[in-house]
């Protein structure tokens, strides 16, 4: 019990963690934009179907932020998720056409991206290459070996799994009534369900769970982190394999959601996710993240894009360019918010 | 004693590019097996009637001169600042693009027109060079995550340029920087390394930006209290890659003619960044060696030639591409490494037992 009180006078002494305060700013941000959003441009941004949207089109990239985030708190980087997931939806694609079993087909993606995350793992924590090369490597295998399925767009044809694809989930009051009067209830997909059940696994993993501490204490300082007992070279095998697990869920998710298996499919989604745990407030440095701050990431990186479109910026380059704009600005806070407060806080120590 | 430490310095910096050698030499091996005459070099008559020397080797070391020249930038940055730029695929677009831009502009293609094109996209580089580099220094942001934000939007910063098109440029001038020179044999994109080889060697040689650059990726605090400023070395490594960008940008426009925002040296830098670890330098920052990261870049653009050659279609080429790059760091990883010396260790402690038994007897 003293121990406890203890504990909530010093979390009361420093109000936020560098975390907390990043995560605080991101959600702040976030729902600010969306207001000014339904105030200035109206239109679909009044509706609740626009937040349903924005979760059916990411649900993939949030599940593959979320297991970045991961490896990003440990203290590495992976960027072959945009690939994995392109993999998997391809694969499952064709072995569903080949009149497949819908469960196997499941297994099938969770194993691609449970082999990717070993190997990973292996070559990273127990050989000690650097995770840039071996994940840049196995970007490029999951991406040549995409093409060698097929080059052709594919198009699911199982019955069965097109009928899971249909089924969605219906909020009647949340709706809006269309012009001829028929109420049109908001909809969401099955694959959000998923990336938010994931959110909330990892979430719990990460608050309260032996690996998830351990992943803090990896990413902060390896040494200690070796001092204290953690099996650093497990710690981090593990945090590869949740990262290729979740891509394989991710595309998994991305199938049900186009319903195509196509080369291109999840372009630069290693970038859109870096680039989510990074407005979230996670740190490429390793130790510092927050799996909601993630989540909400990936809805500032989408509401802005939608935003761009709405405002009437047609012109094909303005996406990406105030894309690059909120990073910059992202960044740049972050960058400066950390810097001030590791001031403060010496300047307080000197005082002491 | 000084000859012992001069030694000892050499053989330091041979096993770091051991690595590439290896693989170069196993590359070549497994080229002449497959096909004895993979190497033999030709001359031939092009299309402008030229005498010109053709060959797998040359179109290699040919294909390879913008990612070489990357590749020399790239060390630098990640030398002092310990991370990597992945923005320079985006910046030699925008590059490329400001240089067709002035070209077009111009009513006619002289000589003194493509200079000015050049210096202006050099000028532009390395704006968005020091822009990169400013974040890293003054913000001290990863490298990594200030250029992300160049490579999110420079592809469309360079499709803006052109105002939505993929203009053309003719001309003999920009045609020769492309292929060859009239007279001149040898392509001129190799002649633009082989400048910039010297010209890199001639700043190593004369200047201390080398041994700088290494103290700031070995110990930043201590290069500082040693009255380096860091800040300045940082954003100098990255305004030399902005000159590098530059060069390769209008290298790649001149080959084709053209500017293609969305194709022109497309994920380049994922190609600079591992030529730069099959160079044997570490990611981390710290020691560097150019020659180690060249090599990289050639070995890489062989191995690329090589699958071309196998009749592996260029879609599929990552994946292969992927397995022998695996394979490579896996055997230069320090666990291999020292697995490996300690076998080779106990061989010879066995066979000098062994020995010793022997004399015994």
């Amino acid at each position: 019990m003293t121990v406890q009180n203890s504990s909530l006078n010093q979390k009361r002494r420093e109000p936020l963690t560098d975390t907390q305060l990043l995560m605080t700013i991101t959600i702040c941000i976030f729902f600010v934009m969306y207001i000014l959003a339904m105030l200035l441009l109206g239109g679909g941004f009044l509706r609740a179907q626009q937040i349903f949207d924005l979760l059916n089109d990411n649900a993939p990239l949030i599940i593959v932020a979320c297991g970045l985030t991961v490896v990003m708190i440990g203290g590495g980087i992976d960027i072959s998720v945009g690939g994995v997931t392109s993999l998997v939806v391809m694969s499952c694609v064709l072995y569903l056409n080949n009149s497949g079993n819908m469960f196997v087909s499941m297994l099938l993606a969770l194993g691609i991206g449970l082999a990717f995350g070993l190997v990973h793992g292996l070559l990273v924590s127990y050989l000690e290459i650097q995770p840039f090369i071996v994940t840049l490597a196995g970007m490029f295998f999951a991406r040549g070996m995409t093409t060698i399925l097929s080059v052709n767009p594919q198009k699911l044809a199982h019955e069965g799994v097109n009928a899971l694809r249909a089924v969605k989930i219906e909020i009647p009051w949340l709706g809006y009534v269309a012009k001829n009067g028929n109420l049109i209830p908001a909809r969401m997909e099955l694959g959000v369900i998923v990336a938010l059940l994931c959110v909330i696994v990892i979430f719990l993993l990460l608050k309260f769970g032996r690996t998830g501490r351990n992943f803090y204490a990896l990413g902060g300082n390896q040494q200690s982190a070796l001092m204290l007992g953690i099996n650093v070279k497990r710690t981090r095998f593990t945090s590869y394999v949740i990262s290729g697990l979740l891509s394989g869920i991710a595309g998994y998710v991305f199938m049900m959601h186009t319903g195509a298996g196509n080369a291109t499919n999840a372009a630069g989604a290693e970038m859109n996710a870096i680039a989510s745990s990074i407005i979230g407030g996670t740190l490429l440095t390793g130790g510092v993240g927050n799996i909601i701050g993630t989540f909400f990431g990936t809805l500032t990186l989408t509401t802005i894009k939608k935003i761009v479109v709405t405002s009437g910026l047609n012109d094909p380059w303005w996406q990406s360019i105030t894309t690059g704009a909120m990073l910059m600005f992202f960044i740049v806070l972050q960058s400066v918010v950390l810097s001030r407060r590791g001031k403060v806080k010496t300047s307080r120590n000197v005082k002491e | 004693m000084i000859v012992t430490k001069k030694t000892l310095k050499k053989k330091g910096n041979l096993s770091q590019l051991m690595i590439p050698l290896i693989a170069f030499g196993l590359l070549i091996i497994f080229n002449l097996i497959r096909d004895p005459g993979f190497f033999s070099i030709e001359t031939k008559l092009n299309n402008a009637g030229n005498t010109v020397l053709a060959g797998n080797l040359i179109s290699i070391i040919n294909g390879a001169s913008e990612l070489a020249i990357l590749a020399m930038g790239m060390t630098l940055v990640t030398a002092a600042c310990g991370g990597q730029d992945i923005s320079v695929g985006a910046a030699a677009a925008i590059a490329g693009s400001v240089f067709v831009k002035v070209i077009r502009g111009a009513s006619m293609v002289t000589g003194g027109t493509v200079i000015l094109a050049f210096l202006a996209c050099c000028v532009v580089a390395m704006l968005f060079g020091s822009f990169n580099g400013m974040l890293v220094s003054v913000f001290r942001i990863q490298p990594m995550i200030a250029t992300l934000i160049l490579y999110t939007c420079g592809r469309s910063i360079a499709y803006w340029i052109n105002g939505g098109a993929t203009p053309t440029i003719d001309g003999s001038i920009t045609g020769a920087i492309g292929s060859f020179i009239p007279g001149v044999p040898i392509p001129t994109p190799v002649i633009i390394v082989v400048v910039m080889i010297i010209l890199f060697s001639l700043a190593f040689r004369f200047t201390t930006l080398g041994l700088y650059t290494q103290t700031v990726g070995i110990n930043q605090n201590a290069a500082r209290l040693n009255g380096i400023n860091t800040t300045l070395i940082k954003l100098l490594s990255f305004v030399i890659l902005g000159i590098c960008v530059s060069v390769a940008g209008c290298i790649g426009v001149c080959r084709l003619q053209l500017i293609n925002h969305e194709t022109l040296l497309i994920d380049i830098e994922m190609d600079t960044i591992l030529a730069v670890a099959i160079g044997g330098n570490s990611l981390g920052g710290g020691k560097f060696k150019i020659s180690g990261s060249i090599l990289g870049a050639y070995v890489i653009q062989m191995l690329t030639t090589t699958l071309y050659a196998m009749k592996v279609s260029s879609t599929d080429v990552k994946a292969y591409k992927a397995i022998v790059i695996i394979l490579l760091v896996v055997i230069g990883s320090p666990v291999v490494k020292r697995w490996f010396t300690k076998v080779m260790a106990n061989i010879r402690g066995a066979s000098i037992r062994r020995l010793g038994v022997k004399e015994g007897n």
